[in-house]
């Protein structure tokens, strides 16, 4: 069961919070570069190079803002790559603590199985396609749900809501869509 | 160092709280996307509020370093790239977050969602050029903006409002739609009913 809306809200408002008092505004899809970079720089070290004030790259998107994401790629323990794996770890023990999915929900979950049925080869090809899609548009949005959505309309900043007009102008009709049947 | 202890006291809050409020549920999340559920909703405006209120009062009180803000800048790609994720986020029921923290908590639907969008993002730094080119990238509005003028802030505003204000109102305003929102805007869905 979740937290009901209140306490989980404020919680999580409270995250939020601590995260620009102390550090800066959460975000996460970034990480999903610096991981990508961190492999491909270990298959062809070419990738990542140093400079005088500071990192490059070859490629262009790791290269921009004074090679930002290249010197993320050449330090994996940096405080948003950090970030993302405890928050991973987060994940897993809260789930354990209160008794772990079972092994139907750890497949398949119930909404899509109510709309969908059984198949796991449906599901998981599903999903590694919509993580692409995800991930290519929160890459050239240049964030994501919380770090343009939250982050960022906690922020007034006008991204924040041109980001979540577009993400709810095609998430709410295809849930519509695809989901009509109850869990 | 204090920045890693810092980077693992807050990811471990965050992914504990997002898995306790249900977001790294796709069932959860389906039934917020498709209106029948809106507590998840509530939940993540009552957040922003609350995140808002207390971000901006703690500026004004001086106890919230102004500098510690990071607006993004506003381009059609924001647009466009919001668009695609909200078809991966209703499809899958995952966004980047939340896949990540529902990978960890064992879903293996999830750990198809974070495997494709670590190809997702490899094929965006491939063809990152081009979107440049295409001036999808092409600031707009001004760019890195708040919606008023931030005291102390490098951003400019897009109104003269008096930013620090406008955000506690704002985020008033968030919590009010957060309390006012019905938990279910959808009711004619199919139902499988249980035998009698």
């Amino acid at each position: 069961m979740p937290l009901n809306w209140k306490l989980g809200g404020v919680l999580l408002g409270l995250v939020f919070f601590a995260a620009v008092l102390l550090v800066k505004p959460i975000g996460v899809s970034t990480q999903f570069v610096i991981l990508d970079g961190i492999v491909a720089d270990a298959v062809s070290p070419a990738l990542v190079t140093q400079t005088e004030d500071g990192f490059t790259s070859t490629n262009a998107y790791l290269a921009k803002s004074g090679g930002k994401y290249a010197k993320s790629v050449a330090n994996p323990l940096n405080y948003g790559f950090v970030f993302v794996l405890a928050m991973a770890l987060g994940g897993f023990l809260s789930t354990r603590l209160r008794g772990g999915l079972d092994a139907a929900e750890r497949s398949i979950p119930a909404l899509w199985r109510a709309n969908f049925g059984d198949s796991v080869a449906k599901r998981y090809g599903v999903s590694f396609l919509a993580g692409f899609i995800a991930l290519f548009g929160a890459r050239l949005a240049g964030g994501c749900t919380s770090g343009h959505m939250m982050s960022g309309m906690m922020q007034t900043s006008l991204s924040g809501y041109i980001f979540t007009l577009g993400a709810f102008a095609t998430a709410v009709p295809i849930s519509l869509m695809l989901f009509k049947k109850e869990a | 160092m204090t920045s890693i202890l810092l980077a693992i006291v807050l990811g471990l809050s965050f992914g504990v709280v997002l898995d306790r409020v249900g977001a790294a549920n796709p069932t959860i999340l389906g039934k917020m996307l498709n209106l029948t559920n809106l507590n998840l909703a509530k939940a993540i405006l009552l957040a922003i509020g609350t995140g808002s209120v207390l971000m901006f009062a703690g500026q004004m009180l001086g106890l919230v370093e102004v500098g510690h803000m990071s607006v993004k800048t506003a381009y059609i790609g924001v647009f466009l790239g919001g668009l695609l994720l909200g078809v991966g986020w209703a499809v899958a029921g995952f966004c980047p977050g939340t896949g990540v923290v529902a990978a960890a908590a064992g879903r293996k639907d999830a750990m198809f969602f974070v495997a494709g969008g670590l190809l997702g993002a490899a094929a965006y730094m491939m063809t990152y050029p081009s979107m440049k080119a295409f001036g999808l990238l092409d600031k707009i509005a001004g760019g890195k903006v708040t919606l008023g003028t931030i005291p102390g802030a490098k951003y400019e505003g897009l109104t003269a409002l008096p930013g620090d204000i406008l955000g506690i109102v704002l985020g008033l305003g968030f919590i009010a739609v957060a309390f006012a929102l019905p938990e279910r805007l959808v009711s004619n869905r199919v139902r499988v009913q249980p035998a009698q």
